[in-house]
């Protein structure tokens, strides 16, 4: 066994997912510790033409497996595809984004490989030449922190957590075609339904704008949208109450049964805050609460609060955020 | 079509979890435990399927005697036989040694099996990896984050709809194969009173490791082994804004440029 490391790439339709380049910086820095390099296996039709940019990201090689037949995704066929380059380079680590696509692959990965695997990973520390891994678990009611006792350890990486490196535009790409003679796969994608257009997920989203119960209607996530819309990168999440009303698809909804998100900011508009919501969002950076019980327990975990009609506030708010970006 | 589902016991989720945790450890001593919320989803699937298609539904659980109750209140939906997997050989084995035991009960039950469910992820330690080891065991594919299904028993092909990043994803697979339930799949029934009669009727057979043709040998302790629990990072409340609508705002805003320095 080597001590490298191996990042599985998540790419759709041709574009990097940023968690990609959250988890390069971080197998980056953990190199610094465990020594080795560090590489990435790419996935699709036509993903050869990425190495450059992985590269940049601080991918020392990337393994391209880049064929006509790949451009569906299998999670079997291309768990495969993946075990077998495990199998043949010996990494120390193997890393994967925690996102719908990376939790369907990497247990699969894992599993092929007959090793454990760390599932929604916030944090690594190195003791011994290992890793000590932090996860929340119990939907973050409390962080385990963990080891793993088989090789390659491998991990899901929690989008967010870790800062995207500045690129080096000067990195050359090192890149090894994949052999894929023997490609076979059960499980196969038909299709990718996008909602709404090409709609931010919040999952992937750096500021939430959040509505809950107190929206009062579907209509009036306009104005959440229209708030979004005038912030960078920039999605609207939802509660359970919103969702379950139907007001919000459930893809949107934050909390211990929705995704779990960390962006930079969460604004928290006519949401209560129960510990199921919180589950899914208390570890975002900063917390905004708008909400007309001074009482509500979102103020709890809200670095700013404003006790006001939502109707009054957002509109305001909007206002003024979009003349911060005129300006 | 025969339908597996798999039941994992997990502590209710409203379970104050926070005020069990404790010298790095969390204490579940008189915990209340409920059957894993997304394994309902699963068993509710099944019970529609059968119903549409025929077939059994078996529910499959690994665990302590405590267990059983997941199970029972689960057969109560519907559901044809409940087996219980115990032995003090699985009480500490990793999720990859659960999803041996569970492959094994899997393929010695008397008739073949069309599908699996599981849940997504325990609503424990959110591990999410039982269904893909169960599917490798197996050498089934698995079709995960399932919000809705559509079978079709004579081609013996399923076709899936998951959750995907900003959208959703169709995927088809060859039958047999292993499925886990998202919420949103379906709305899971109460029990009927005539179920949970029914279930008193029942004989749940209990499996250990040997009838299993488990060994010691085979059941390796956890892969990912738990060394410290602790609470989550409190976050310190902040600061109510005062003012008009309009103060408050200009307030905010300046706060997340100057302070927060996030927008
Ligand atoms: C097993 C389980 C899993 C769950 N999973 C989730 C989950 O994943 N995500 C989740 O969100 N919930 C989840 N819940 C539900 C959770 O317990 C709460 O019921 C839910 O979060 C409440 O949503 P809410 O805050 O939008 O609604 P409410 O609790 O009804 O709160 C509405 C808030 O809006 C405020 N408000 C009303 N009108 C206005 C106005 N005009 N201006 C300003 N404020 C206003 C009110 O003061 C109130 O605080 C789960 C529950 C269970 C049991
Ligand atoms: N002990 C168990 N008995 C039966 N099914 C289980 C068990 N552990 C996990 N599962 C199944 O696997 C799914 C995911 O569990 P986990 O990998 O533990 O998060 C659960 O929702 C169950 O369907």
């Amino acid at each position: 066994m080597g001590n490298d490391i191996l990042v599985i790439a998540e790419q759709r339709e041709g574009e990097l997912k940023k968690v990609t380049f959250e988890i390069l910086g971080e197998a980056k820095e953990l190199t610094a510790d465990l020594g080795g390099q560090v590489g990435v296996v790419v996935l699709g039709d036509g993903v050869g033409d990425m190495a450059s940019t992985l590269s940049q990201y601080g991918a020392s090689k990337t393994y391209a497996g880049d064929d006509t037949a790949l451009g569906e995704y299998s999670p079997d066929g291309w768990a495969t595809v993946i075990a077998d380059l495990a199998e043949r380079t010996e990494p120390a680590v193997i890393l994967a984004p925690a996102t719908p696509f990376g939790k369907d692959l990497a247990p699969r990965v894992a599993a092929k490989l007959g090793i454990g695997l760390a599932s929604d990973v916030t944090g690594f520390e190195i003791s011994d030449g290992r890793l000590l891994i932090k996860r929340p678990i119990y939907a973050g009611r409390a962080i385990a922190t963990v080891r793993i006792n088989t090789d390659p350890q491998m991990a899901t990486v929690r989008a967010n957590t870790f800062a995207v490196p500045e690129p080096d535009m000067g990195a050359t790409a090192d890149v090894e075609a994949l052999d894929l003679a023997g490609y076979k796969a059960m499980a196969i994608a038909q299709e990718v339904i996008t909602t709404a257009g090409e709609k931010l997920d919040i999952a992937e989203a750096d500021i939430i704008v959040s509505g809950g119960r107190g929206m009062g209607g579907p209509e009036n996530y306009d104005m959440l949208e229209e708030l979004a819309a005038a912030l960078p990168n920039a999605a609207v999440g939802a509660s359970r109450a919103s969702v379950d009303a139907g007001w919000r698809p459930h893809a949107d909804q934050v909390g211990q049964t929705g995704k779990t998100v960390s962006p930079s900011l969460y604004i928290a508009c006519g949401i209560s805050g129960a510990v199921q919501h919180l589950a899914g969002m208390k570890t975002s950076k900063y917390i905004v609460a708008i909400n007309k019980d001074s009482e509500a327990p979102i103020f709890k975990v809200a670095d700013y609060g404003i006790v006001a009609d939502l109707f009054d506030a957002v509109p305001k708010l909007t206002e003024e955020v979009k003349k911060l970006y005129v300006e | 079509m025969n339908i597996v589902v798999c039941i994992k016991q997990v502590p209710d989720t409203a379970a104050k979890i926070q005020e069990r945790v404790a010298d790095g450890r969390i204490d579940l001593e008189s915990v209340e435990w409920v059957a894993n919320p997304y394994d309902e989803y699963g068993v509710e699937e099944a019970l529609r399927l059968t119903e549409a298609h025929g077939g059994q539904v078996t529910l499959i659980t690994l665990g302590p005697d405590r267990a059983v109750q997941a199970l029972k209140d689960m057969l109560a939906l519907g559901a044809d036989e409940g087996i219980h997997i115990k032995d003090p050989l699985l009480d500490n084995v990793s999720r990859r040694g659960v999803a041996k035991a569970l492959a094994a009960a899997i393929r010695k039950l008397d008739d073949d099996v069309d599908m699996v469910w599981t849940g997504w992820k325990g609503m424990d330690e959110d591990h999410g990896l039982v269904p893909a080891y169960l599917a490798e065991e197996l050498g089934w594919p698995h079709l995960s984050f399932v919000q809705a299904v559509d079978v079709d028993p004579d081609a013996g092909r399923v076709t899936v709809e998951r959750e995907a990043e900003g959208g959703k994803e169709v995927l088809e697979a060859p039958l047999p194969a292993v499925l886990s339930a998202q919420k949103g799949l379906n709305e899971v029934r109460y029990a009927s009173l005539k179920g949970i009669m029914a279930v008193k009727k029942k004989t749940i057979p209990e499996w250990t490791a040997s009838d299993l043709g488990l060994d010691a040998s085979e059941l390796e302790g956890p892969d990912v082994e738990l060394v410290h629990v602790g609470p989550p990072p409190e976050r310190q409340p902040g600061r109510i804004l005062d003012g008009t609508p309009e103060e408050t705002a200009k307030e905010l805003v300046r706060l997340l440029r100057e302070e927060a320095k996030i927008i």
